[in-house]
C-alpha cells in the first residue's frame, strides 16, 4: 500500500537545482486513475513566475520564482481554467480559497492547508501535504498522490478528498459532509466529532477512531487500533456496500477483490452521548 | 409584608457563609439530578472590578475640557497592521460574539441594527452567519471557532473582520454547548447536526494546536480573503500576559481579552465561577505584553467581561484598551431580565434580575431562545433602537469622564488618571491605592 518515492526525491539539495519538482510520488497499487495520469509532465517551467507556456489554456506558476500570494490572487480571480504549480517547496496555503471550477496541478510537496476551503476546484497534489489539506472543503475534488499530515479534510462540508498514501492523526476531524478516501492508513483520533460525510480507509486506523462521532459513516478495511467514545461497529447493509463501492470508484479504486466493499467494516455513532445524562459522566 | 416570610435574621437565625442558601440549594440540586448545573451569564461572585477604581479628574495640575462644548473624539481603527480594509468604528464599544442558536434570529438582527445605528461592529458566534445579521450589520466580525459550525468561505469573504476564538472569559479552556431545547431545525441545519440533541462544541481547533500552527492558520485566512480583513484573536483571560504575546506572535491584528465576568449561553456553573481571572486583572497584563513588543496601539486591544457603564468603558480604556465589547449588557438593553416578565420568570423558578437559564430556551424576553412564539416578542427594530440608545449613553458617559480628565479623545485616558479603592484592585489594575502612591506588587515580573 505504501507509495514509492522516485529515486532522488529524498535528500535533495537546493530546490533551485530541480526545475520542475516533478513526479515525486507514484500512485499506490489500488489507484487505477494514476496509470493514465501523466504525473510529471509540467508545462514550461523555467524561470518565469507565471506563464502560459505549454498547453495554451494552462497557466503555470513557479513558486521558486513567485509567491503564494500571487498564485492565490490569480486563482481567486482566474483568467484561465487550468493551472499548474511548479516547485511548491512545501509552501503553506497553496491554492487556498479557490471558488471556481478550476483544474490545478501542484507538482511537488505542499505545506499546511493546501487547497484549504476549496469550493469547486479539482486540485491534485503530486507529492505529500502538510497539516489540514482541503480543510473545510465545500465542494470539488482534491487528490493527494502521496501522504498527508494531520487533520486531513478537517471540518469539510462537501466534495471528495482522496489521499492515495497514508494520513496522520485527526484525519476527518469534525467532518461535516465531506467524503474522504485514504489509500493507506490513518492515525489516531481520526473522525473526532465527525458530524456528517463518509471516511473510507483502505488500510488501518489508529486509536480513538470516531470519538464522540455524530452522523458520519466510517469504513475501514484493515485493523482499528481502538474505537473512541460512542463509536461502535455497525452492520454493513446493502446500501452501505453500494455507497462504499461508489466512493471507491470515485476515488479511482476498483471495488473488487482485495478492495471489494465486503472487505471493509463500518463504524458509526451509538448515539449514546447525544443527550447529557448522569450515567454518561465518565464520557464527558 | 403580607405574603413574605419573615427575615430569618430577625428571628436570631444565622446563615453560614460557607454553606449559604445558594450553596445548600446547589448541593440539593446535585443530589436530586446527578448532573452539574449548566447556566448562562458570567461569574456571579463578587470580584475586584471597575467599581473599585476612581478617576482623579482635572484641577490645578491638569486642565479639563468643557463638558458640552469641547470636542472629545471616540473613533477607533481596528486591525490596520496587515489588513487592506481595517474596521473604522465611530465608538469604541463593540458587540461581542454571540451565536445564532444561543440567541434568536431576531435578537441577532437587533444587535446588528443597534450597532450599525451608532457606527460600531457586531460579531457572529458559534453556528455561523445568518442573512438577517449580515444584512443589518454595517461592520460584522465573523468568529472562527473550534467547532467551525456553519463556517464557510463564502461567509468568510462577506465578513468585515475575522475573529479566531481560542476561548472566552466564562470558560477559558472549555468548548461550547447548546442543549437540545435550542437545536431547532434551522440551527441544526446550519450546524450540520441532528435536531434536538445536546450539542457539544470542541474546545480545541481541529487543524492547529499551538502558536506556531496558528501563525500558519492566520496566514491561510489572510490568503483566502486576499489580505483584506483584520484578523482578531480572542482569548479567555487566564495567563493573559503570555497568551497575548503568543497571539501577537501568531499574527493577530487585534487581540480580544475576555475576563471571567464575560457571559456565556450555556456553561457549567463550576466552570464559570472557578476558571479564569477578572477583567480588571487581565487588562494590565495584556497591555504590558503589547508594550514589551512595541505594539501597544498598533495591535489593538479589545476588552470584554463586565462592561456596564461609560465609566467601565473609560476605565478599561484608561488601563490601555483600544475598545471594549459588551454582551450581557447588550442583551439587557434588548430586554433581557425585564421586570415586565416577572410572572413568567417566576413560573420558570427564577425572577427578573436573576434569570440565567439561557441554556434552557424558554427565555420570556424572547432573546435566548429558538421558540418562535417567544422569539417574536422581540421586535428587531425596537430592540435595535434600545441598543443604539444604550450605546450612545455609554459613549457619552465615557466622553464625560474623558473631558473631566482633560482628554480630547477617550483613548487618551491613561492609568495616571486612576486610583484604586481596594488593595486588591490596586494590585490587579496596577494603579495606586487612593490617597497613596502605593501600587501593591509593583516591581514584580507581572
Amino acid at each position: 500500500m505504501r507509495y514509492e518515492q522516485e529515486a532522488g526525491a529524498r535528500g535533495r539539495g537546493s530546490e533551485a537545482e530541480i526545475p520542475s519538482d516533478r513526479a515525486t510520488v507514484e500512485a499506490p497499487q489500488p489507484f487505477r486513475i494514476g496509470e493514465s495520469d501523466p504525473a510529471g509532465t509540467p508545462a514550461g517551467a523555467a524561470g518565469a513566475g507565471a506563464s502560459t507556456a505549454g498547453t495554451a489554456s494552462t497557466v503555470t506558476f513557479d513558486l521558486g520564482a513567485t509567491t503564494v500570494r500571487a498564485l492565490n490572487s490569480e486563482l481567486h480571480a482566474p483568467s484561465a481554467t487550468s493551472y499548474e504549480v511548479l516547485r511548491p517547496q512545501g509552501a503553506h496555503a497553496i491554492a487556498a480559497g479557490v471558488h471556481a471550477p478550476l483544474t490545478i496541478d501542484i507538482r511537488g510537496h505542499a505545506g499546511y492547508y493546501c487547497a484549504g476551503m476549496n469550493d469547486g476546484a479539482t486540485i491534485t497534489v503530486h507529492g505529500n501535504v502538510g497539516t489540514g489539506v482541503a480543510e473545510n472543503m465545500m465542494s470539488g475534488l482534491v487528490r493527494v498522490r502521496g501522504d498527508a499530515s494531520q487533520s486531513v479534510g478537517a471540518t469539510g462540508h462537501g466534495g471528495l478528498l482522496v489521499i492515495e498514501g497514508s494520513a496522520s492523526m485527526r484525519c476527518g476531524i469534525s467532518m461535516k459532509g465531506i467524503d474522504i478516501v485514504v489509500g493507506g492508513d490513518i492515525g489516531p483520533m481520526s473522525a473526532f466529532m465527525a458530524q456528517a460525510g463518509r471516511l473510507v480507509v483502505c488500510g488501518d486506523a489508529g486509536d480513538g477512531l470516531g470519538d464522540s462521532i455524530y452522523e458520519a459513516r466510517i469504513y475501514v478495511r484493515g485493523a482499528v487500533g481502538g474505537l473512541g467514545a460512542d463509536c461502535v461497529e455497525k452492520e454493513q447493509r446493502p446500501e452501505h456496500l453500494a455507497e462504499l463501492a461508489e466512493l471507491l470508484t470515485a476515488a479511482g479504486i476498483e471495488p473488487v477483490g482485495e478492495y471489494a466493499p465486503g472487505r471493509f467494516r463500518r463504524y458509526g455513532s451509538a448515539r449514546r452521548l447525544y443527550h447529557f445524562a448522569a450515567h454518561n459522566s465518565t464520557a464527558y | 409584608m403580607t405574603g413574605y416570610p419573615p427575615d430569618p435574621a430577625s428571628l436570631g437565625l444565622r446563615e453560614s457563609h460557607t454553606f449559604d442558601r445558594a450553596t445548600i440549594a446547589g448541593i440539593q440540586r446535585a443530589a436530586m439530578t446527578g448532573v452539574y448545573d449548566i447556566r448562562g451569564g458570567g461569574a456571579k461572585r463578587r470580584l475586584p472590578h471597575f467599581d473599585d477604581l476612581l478617576f482623579l479628574g482635572a484641577s490645578m495640575s491638569r486642565y479639563p475640557l468643557e463638558g458640552y462644548r469641547e470636542r472629545c473624539d471616540t473613533d477607533v481603527v481596528l486591525g490596520d497592521r496587515n489588513a487592506k480594509y481595517p474596521l473604522r468604528l465611530a465608538i469604541p464599544v463593540t458587540i461581542a460574539g454571540m451565536s445564532f442558536g444561543a440567541l434568536s434570529a431576531q435578537a441577532k438582527e437587533a444587535l446588528g441594527r443597534g450597532a450599525s445605528e451608532v457606527g460600531t461592529s457586531t460579531t457572529t458566534g458559534d453556528g455561523g452567519m445568518t442573512p438577517e445579521e449580515r444584512g443589518q450589520s454595517k461592520h460584522l466580525v465573523y468568529q472562527y471557532l473550534p467547532s467551525r459550525y456553519g463556517m464557510n468561505p463564502t461567509d468568510l469573504r462577506k465578513a468585515d473582520a475575522i475573529e479566531v476564538v481560542l476561548g472566552q472569559g466564562a470558560k477559558p479552556g472549555g468548548g461550547g454547548m447548546l442543549l437540545g431545547q435550542k437545536i431547532s431545525d434551522r440551527v441544526a441545519q446550519m450546524r450540520t447536526l441532528p435536531a434536538g440533541i445536546d450539542q457539544r462544541s470542541a474546545c480545541r481547533h481541529p487543524d492547529w494546536t499551538g502558536p506556531d500552527d496558528l501563525a500558519i492558520k492566520i496566514l491561510e485566512l489572510r490568503e483566502i480573503t486576499d489580505w483584506e480583513k483584520p484578523i482578531y484573536v480572542k482569548i479567555g483571560a487566564s495567563r493573559t500576559y503570555y497568551d497575548v504575546k503568543l497571539a501577537v506572535a501568531s499574527g493577530a491584528d487585534v487581540v480580544v481579552v475576555d475576563g471571567m465576568q464575560g457571559g456565556t449561553a450555556a456553561t457549567q456553573d463550576v466552570f464559570i465561577e472557578h476558571v479564569g481571572i477578572p477583567t480588571l486583572a487581565a487588562i494590565p497584563q495584556a497591555v504590558q505584553a503589547l508594550r514589551e513588543l512595541g505594539l501597544h496601539r498598533k495591535v489593538q486591544l479589545v476588552v470584554s467581561g463586565g462592561i456596564r457603564t461609560g465609566a467601565d468603558v473609560a476605565k478599561a480604556m484608561a488601563l490601555g484598551a483600544d475598545a471594549v465589547a459588551i454582551g450581557t449588557a447588550a442583551l439587557i438593553a434588548l430586554g433581557d431580565n425585564d421586570p415586565r416578565y416577572a410572572d413568567e420568570y417566576a413560573a420558570l423558578g427564577s425572577a427578573a434580575g436573576f434569570y440565567d437559564d439561557f441554556q434552557d430556551g424558554r427565555d420570556p424576553a424572547g432573546i435566548t431562545t429558538q421558540d418562535p412564539e417567544l422569539a417574536v416578542r422581540l421586535d428587531p427594530a425596537e430592540g435595535g433602537r434600545r441598543l443604539a440608545n444604550y450605546l450612545r449613553v455609554l459613549t457619552m458617559e465615557a466622553q464625560t469622564i474623558a473631558r473631566a480628565c482633560g482628554k480630547s479623545h477617550v483613548r487618551n485616558l491613561e492609568p495616571e488618571d486612576l486610583v484604586a479603592l481596594t488593595i486588591e484592585s490596586a494590585a490587579m489594575a496596577r494603579v495606586p491605592l487612593a490617597g497613596t502612591t502605593w501600587i501593591p506588587g509593583q516591581g514584580g515580573l507581572l
